[in-house]
């Protein structure tokens, strides 16, 4: 009887095992995801390892430097903090809107247009200069939320009443956005002529921790500033809504299976204006904590593309608004250490390959992979 | 392919042995035999989760087996592929059809074929499938777009595909689960042409009169076994089969309780909708249910049933005319404002509408009362009061699932109905609609959906049973309505399936009567 190995007699050998892959047929363990994630960072910084030393470079004391330069000392932890909290929160908008599968790709705007609206506090003026410090950050971070909320609501609307596509529009928002800021920063409020706008006054600032540093000299030279409480606070409230709230459920319900949702009686449209609307209040409020916090100053370059990073946050998370808040802190790290490594290339090389090792490893959570001695038949 | 020159030889073309397959936690299939002979229609009957469906997936290279062998044309044979086992000639046509709606029929028959290799010479290959579809009766035209084909049509395409890969085995997976019956027929004798030219056929199934009907032999799989191999189905009666297919007798006659009509619960007049197209599909429907009746709505599919159901609801706009649930006008009305007047809806499709895939047992008992104290309170949705509801339906309706946070995904068929009919009928509705509500479901759970509904209409409550299988109709319903087009053509509450049968072709209750005078 002849054996008929079809397409593996081609090849001509035999590895002495097989690779089955099966779709799985049942739920992965609880610990299953956030390990499997943390292998494929793991592996994304191999790879990144591997090309450091085809670039000549000495990988692990690459490493060594990003992993000393950005949680090395309390100082620069607390400016990788810095780094993390605009990430936090337009990481939060972006996973707010991605649970109902509405694919917000405008927080970069958002963030923009939340950056103006804290400024407008400022240099309209809304609030007299000398207002306590208190009503500044309260009004500030109300404005920048209601600005953002804006840009949300508008690819919002449109996709609830028109089924205008949410990913077209909101992107376009986002040149929108920058565009307005720079009308605003070259013509309205030009301090001499240059691209940006006079610096707040310092009861317009966030506070920071070094504003403390007479009661706490521990606290010397440290620039983390209030925008991390609103990150994590946010996190936490984002937390409960979605996985304890009636409104999360139906965010889950509609991002599974609009459909159903719509004969459980739940309103889509409702959902979508509401969900842009809160996500770009998060984006605005990433948007004002950068100004008030860090920049002080409007201007053109207050954003390395964070609403974009955001996204990529995001997915890393899973679309867990705690996980959230750790991803942005190991992103803030590379972004910061980075620099130090190479001012562009191999660090943003690792955050793509850190994206991409990710998305991949969603293979092994869907397939069951088991390798079996081969038999011979 | 050089098998296919020499199949007399032997009279069975596939032997499977002693197949084992195993899942996490289930054993699937657990030593199998099975052989197909050339020419014959070898039907494989079970439950669902019988294993049937593994097997066969075994057999097309899809799975591969945990134990025991395959012999095609007597050479053992080791598919890795689904591209193995057509090449060894055993082609697969599945219940969910892979096919690209832009593109015509033959380019799909085409698709990943290495001819033609960069000209494709339509017109040459619209010959040539003509050919092969008139030899066997497969009447569809080739240069057809698929998007422009019903159903049944497509499924055509679907066997054209693996004919023209020269399949001489053709595994039918459910063939007829998603055929209207005229559809239906027309399969058989597409089936029976293909065995007269040498083909053999499996052909998976649970149901029975389709089994009686079409196959030459069967073989029946209960929880991964073989209870019995390869008997001649001339041997068998319904009932032996259905015996081996769940282990126990089963009763084909419902039992009905007698109940009187109550008051009036549905009152519909002169309704009007649109499909999803913009086409009329209701022009006109007047009908009516009562307190502890079940009225059946009979129809071949695609006559405005689903447009129905959904208008009732509030799912789909109402264009004209006027609904009524206990005297309350709610024509139009928000989808949650029918589910607090106690209307509910078991959707004819159970993954598309009724459910959440990827969410758990419990996010899914929950989608009609997660607002409603005690699950719902307040902003929050209370866990543990969801948890106990959940558990408590699952044991109440014997609901086969590892746990309550299982996603619904992973349910079988049967137990994922009883989970929408546990959400639905929990919520103690004055009025529920169902369609096809045991359609790809097996006998013991058909049994079960059945006796659900019964139990509903014998607390008074008023149920609207839309259905494509006028057995099931005529077993449950106390009246029965027949839409055609979007119009009732009349009512019949003697089960008079002569009457029905026309009326479902489109000739109405009165003229059938004039004739009957005449």
């Amino acid at each position: 009887m002849t054996n008929v190995e079809s397409t593996k007699s081609a090849a001509g050998f035999k590895l002495p095992f097989k690779i089955n892959v099966e779709p799985r047929v049942e739920d992965p363990p609880r610990w299953y995801s956030p390990v499997l994630s943390i292998v494929a960072v793991i592996v994304a910084l191999l790879i990144g390892a591997l090309v450091i030393r085809l670039g000549g470079g000495d990988p692990w004391k690459a490493y060594a430097h990003i992993a000393r330069y950005s949680f090395g000392s309390i100082g620069v932890l607390s400016d990788t903090l810095v780094k993390a909290i605009p990430l936090m929160l337009v990481g939060l908008a972006c996973s707010l809107a991605f649970r109902m599968k509405l694919w917000n790709i405008g927080a970069e705007g958002q963030f923009f247009l939340g950056a103006f609206g804290a400024s407008l506090i400022v240099l309209l003026p809304v609030l007299p200069e000398n207002a306590p410090k208190w009503l500044f950050v309260i009004v500030m971070a109300l404005s920048g939320m209601l600005f953002g909320a804006l840009w949300g609501f508008i690819p919002g609307l449109l996709k609830a009443k028109f089924n205008v596509n949410e990913i077209i529009s909101t992107l376009m928002m986002n040149y929108i956005a920058v565009e307005w800021n720079n009308y605003f920063i070259y013509a309205v409020w030009s301090e001499g002529g240059f691209q940006m706008s006079r610096m707040f006054q310092r009861n317009a600032w966030l506070p920071r921790l070094s504003d403390y540093a007479e009661e706490f000299p521990v606290l010397r030279g440290l620039t983390t500033h209030m925008g991390l409480l609103f990150a994590v606070v946010a996190a936490i409230i984002l937390w409960l809504i979605l996985t304890k709230s009636r409104w999360g459920y139906e965010i889950r319900l509609i991002g599974d299976n609009p459909r159903a949702a719509q004969y459980a009686g739940i309103s889509i449209s409702k959902n979508v204006v509401f969900v842009m609307l809160v996500s770009g209040a998060l984006a605005g409020l990433a948007g004002m904590a950068e100004i008030s916090g860090v920049v002080h100053r409007l201007q053109g370059a207050i954003s390395p593309g964070y609403g974009y990073t955001g996204i990529i946050i995001a997915w890393l998370a899973k679309l867990n608004p705690l996980a959230v808040v750790l991803v942005s802190i190991l992103f803030g790290a590379l972004i910061l250490a980075g620099r130090e490594v190479q001012p562009t290339g191999i660090p943003t090389l690792i955050q793509g390959v850190i994206m991409v090792s990710l998305i991949a490893s969603d293979y092994f959570l869907r397939n069951r992979i088991t390798i079996t001695r081969r038999v011979e038949a | 392919m050089d098998s296919t020159n020499k199949p007399n030889e032997t009279t069975n073309v596939v032997q499977m042995q002693g197949i084992v397959k195993r899942f996490p936690g289930v054993l699937a299939n657990d030593r199998v035999d099975f052989t197909l002979r050339q020419g014959e229609v070898h039907a494989l009957l079970g439950e669902n989760g019988a294993g049937k469906s593994t097997l066969m997936n075994v057999l097309a290279g899809l799975y591969r087996p945990d134990g025991g062998g395959v012999v095609v044309h007597g050479k053992t044979v080791n598919f890795s592929s689904p591209r193995d086992a057509i090449t060894a000639g055993i082609g697969m046509v599945h219940q969910h059809f892979m096919l690209v709606p832009s593109q015509s029929v033959t380019e799909n028959v085409l698709l990943g074929l290495k001819e033609p290799r960069f000209r494709m010479h339509l017109p040459r290959y619209n010959h040539k499938i003509a050919e092969i579809a008139n030899q066997y009766g497969l009447h569809v035209d080739p240069a057809a777009k698929i998007w422009q084909l019903t159903v049944g049509e497509q499924q055509r395409v679907e066997i054209l595909k693996m004919l023209y890969r020269g399949a001489h085995v053709l595994i039918m997976d459910e063939p007829t689960a998603v055929l209207a019956p005229s559809e239906i027929e027309e399969l058989f004798k597409t089936l029976r042409s293909m065995t007269a030219q040498g083909k053999s056929i499996v052909f998976i199934s649970h149901k029975l009169h389709e089994v009686m009907d079409i196959s030459d032999r069967v073989t029946v799989l209960r929880k991964g076994k073989v209870t019995s191999a390869g008997i001649h189905t001339s041997d068998v009666t319904r009932a032996d089969l259905a015996r081996l297919m769940v282990g126990r007798d089963v009763v084909f006659r419902v039992e009905k309780k007698v109940v009187k009509p109550g008051n009036v619960v549905l009152s519909v007049t002169d309704l009007q909708a649109q499909n999803d197209k913009g086409l009329p599909a209701l022009r006109g429907v007047d009908l009516e249910v009562r307190e502890g009746e079940v009225v059946g709505v009979a129809g071949v599919a695609g006559n405005g049933q689903s447009e129905l159901a959904e208008a009732l609801v509030g799912l789909r706009h109402i264009l004209g005319g006027k609904v009524f649930v206990n005297q309350e006008d709610v024509t139009n009305k928000p989808v949650k404002l029918g589910i607090r007047h106690g209307i509910s809806l078991v959707p004819a499709d159970r993954t598309l509408v009724g459910s959440a895939p990827n969410l758990s047992v419990t996010d899914n008992m929950i989608m009609k009362n997660y607002d409603q104290s005690p699950i719902g309170q307040g902003w929050m949705v209370n866990a543990s009061e969801a948890g106990k509801y959940a558990t408590g339906l699952k044991e109440a309706y014997d609901i086969m699932v590892p746990t309550i946070n299982t996603s619904v995904r992973l349910l079988s068929g049967g137990n994922l109905q009883k989970v929408i009919l546990a959400r639905e009928i929990s919520s103690e509705p004055k009025l529920m609609i169902a369609v096809q509500p045991t359609r790809g479901l097996d006998v013991g759970a058909i049994e079960g959906v059945q006796h659900l509904l019964l139990a509903q209409r014998e607390t008074g409550a008023a149920i609207l049973l839309i259905s494509e299988e006028l057995e099931e109709l005529l077993s449950l319903s106390d009246r029965i309505y027949v839409i055609y087009e979007g119009k009732i053509m009349g009512q019949v509450a003697d089960g008079n399936i002569d009457k029905i049968g026309q009326m479902m072709t489109g000739t109405r209750l009165e003229q059938i009567e004039k004739q009957g005078e005449s």
